[in-house]
């Protein structure tokens, strides 16, 4: 162990692991983004402003409120699952003919409300939850627990997302919509309750991630920014719809944005990152793991 | 002689003669920035209407500002040699991005998220580079004493209005120029049908570069003027992904198959960010922008023509059979 750890520069091993733990989180957020993709067929551009409103939703449940982590946490993912399913039923239904472009778009717009909705309840101030977790060190690497315990959530909920694919009907009929979306119709599945069940789904995952992004970083109107580009392109990256695409690309990126920040500033990580991208687009421009058609 | 040329005549006289009649500075400056965003989102809509989303023109409108300002202040390079540098510089980035997309045919959604991506480098690019581009607190070009033509920089409102107008029009020509070009009818052929326009002999990347170049550079310009014009410039205004997505809101609310437009687009947004940001005062900060997105959001279910070419439409006999065709097709999956 100690001759694997003295080839290895210590704070290189550290970003390393740092970066696994972002990406737990990261794909997370992937999987949820390409599920409404692979399955309504949408991009939801404002995905990650539902991000930045369950932050809030912790915030004020923890700090205003003052009930316990453990409660706040179930009432988040509900209320972004909620929003998520209001998001569908309210701006995408009407369009689900329209051109994609105007879907996209209408999401977009959606994106400028969820700011300025932000801006005006809570504020532009900087907020955090007060919540310090201890932080781990194994031997002279630190890493900081909530990033683990976000590792671990994001984990669980990933393979919950799986078993609940797999093993209910509502989940088959899901998947079934994403590979032939005309015919499941005719197979007696209500699509609108599907998609809106999706979306719902989409929107915990959301909020799942809130809960656990809140634990390491402040929330703020515009927070969305930060993840949000990032996590299109590791959708992209793993080919929109392909969850196990994302899941590979999320660690991906979460590599070389840490990396990056080990050696330069953290947005030379994401430079980096964007970077990389424009260059996958180039070798395997239909994402990393496209069967060829 | 016809009327219609005769109507062009009259409206850009009357346009031209406008800041020598009335001087409210305020006024003028609000025109001022129509006319510079106009043509901003004019260049956008001259690839955007062929189904070719770019939410990568933010990219393109700070590399235009940015590399001006950058090479007056630290080379001492006059903008008017500044200004076309910049715009060679977001061609060659335009080409740089764009040529892959095309030959790999990169159409739809992923095109919009590449293209999205470049947004996100330019502005992480000038965050990171703070020490030279001051980072997100915004950069200012070198003021010269009073007006100098040399640096491109002047205090009356009135030769700015004269050059944004100019450039404007120029941009009105340009979309004139390509509707009537061979161009129109390949990348048309392209939006419909890639396949079936290259098998009619269409060289369907070659095409869709050519449009991708010319609007690349009109952004940048437009980015270059803005520049100048404001003499200040940050990266949440003039580069990355909400600047990208309000020129294609802007476009939208407008109508994209119509020349005028993105003006009309122009017009109403900046009109009703202005209304807003007055009425409400700054008592009230971002309830401006919650109105905005909710009547972008309204507009865009109700009125997906945009508000000109609806307006088009209603008054045209025979209604033309392509504006209600989907712009971009999902990629194959």
């Amino acid at each position: 162990m100690q001759g694997f750890l003295d080839i290895f520069d210590i704070y290189l091993l550290e970003a390393v692991v740092n970066g696994i733990l972002l990406g737990g989180v990261l794909a997370l957020l992937a999987l949820g983004l390409n599920l409404i993709f692979g399955v309504i067929d949408v991009t939801w551009i404002c995905y990650a402003e539902l991000v930045m409103i369950g932050m809030y939703g912790m915030y004020y449940l923890v700090q205003f409120y003052g009930l316990p982590y453990w409660a706040a946490a179930p009432l988040t993912i509900l209320l972004v699952a909620l929003l998520g399913a209001a998001l569908h039923y309210i701006v995408i239904a009407p369009l689900l003919t329209a051109p994609p472009i105007n879907q996209l778009l209408a999401t977009g717009g959606v994106l400028f409300i969820l700011q300025s909705f932000a801006t005006v309840a809570f504020g532009i101030d900087f907020r955090n939850l007060g919540i310090r977790l201890p932080v781990l060190a194994l031997g002279e690497m630190h890493f900081s627990y909530s990033r683990l315990l976000s590792f671990a959530a994001a984990l669980i909920g990933m393979v919950s997302v799986y078993f609940f694919m797999t093993r209910t009907y509502t989940g088959t009929a899901i998947r079934a919509i994403s590979q032939d979306r005309q015919i499941m119709s005719l197979m007696g599945v209500d699509t609108k309750r599907i998609y809106l069940v999706t979306s719902a789904l989409g929107g915990a995952l959301a909020g799942l991630a809130a809960c656990l992004l809140v634990l390491q970083y402040d929330v703020h109107p515009f927070v969305g920014l930060s993840f949000g580009p990032i996590t299109f392109l590791i959708c992209v990256l793993g080919g929109l719809g392909n969850f196990v695409g994302g899941f590979i690309a999320a660690f991906v990126f979460a590599e070389i944005i840490s990396l990056g920040g080990l050696f330069s500033d953290l947005e030379w990580g994401y430079v980096l990152a964007f970077a990389f991208f424009i260059v996958m687009m180039f070798i395997r421009p239909a994402g990393l793991f496209a069967r060829r058609s | 002689m016809n009327t219609r040329t005769i109507t062009w005549a009259v409206g850009l006289a009357a346009l031209i003669a406008l800041p020598f009649v009335y001087r409210d500075p305020y006024h003028l400056h609000i025109l001022v920035l129509i006319l510079i965003w106009s043509f901003a989102y004019t260049s956008w809509s001259i690839m955007g209407r062929f189904g070719l989303v770019s939410l990568g023109h933010g990219g393109f409108m700070g590399v235009g500002a940015y590399v001006t300002a950058l090479l007056w202040n630290h080379l001492g390079v006059s903008p008017w040699i500044g200004i076309p540098l910049s715009m060679v510089a977001a061609g060659v980035l335009a080409v740089i991005v764009a040529y892959p997309c095309f030959r790999f045919r990169i159409t739809g959604h992923y095109f919009v998220l590449v293209t999205l991506a470049l947004s996100g480098i330019v502005l992480q690019v000038i965050t990171a580079t703070r020490d030279y581009t001051g980072g997100s607190l915004g950069y200012t070009p070198n003021r010269t004493k009073g007006s100098q033509l040399l640096a491109l920089q002047f205090d009356d409102k009135t030769t700015w209005y004269l050059i944004a107008l100019f450039v404007w029009v120029v941009g009105l020509l340009i979309w004139q120029w390509v509707d009537r070009s061979m161009s129109r009818y390949a990348m048309e052929a392209i939006s419909d049908d890639e396949d079936a326009a290259a098998a009619a002999g269409v060289n369907v990347t070659f095409e869709k570069l050519k449009i991708t170049i010319i609007s690349a550079l009109m952004t940048a310009l437009a980015g270059a003027l803005y520049c100048q014009y404001q003499m200040f410039i940050s990266p949440d205004t003039v580069s990355g992904i909400a600047v990208s997505l309000q020129m294609v809101f802007a476009v939208i609310v407008g109508g994209v198959y119509v020349s005028f437009g993105p003006t009309v687009g122009a017009i109403i947004t900046i009109l009703l960010a202005e209304f807003l940001r007055i009425w409400f005062g700054t008592k009230a900060v971002g309830w401006d922008n919650l109105v905005y997105g909710v009547l972008l959001v309204l507009f865009i279910i109700f009125l997906p023509k945009g508000i000109l070419g609806s307006v088009i439409d209603r008054f045209r006999t025979q209604p033309r059979k392509a504006v209600t065709k989907p712009v971009a097709k999902p990629a194959a999956s």
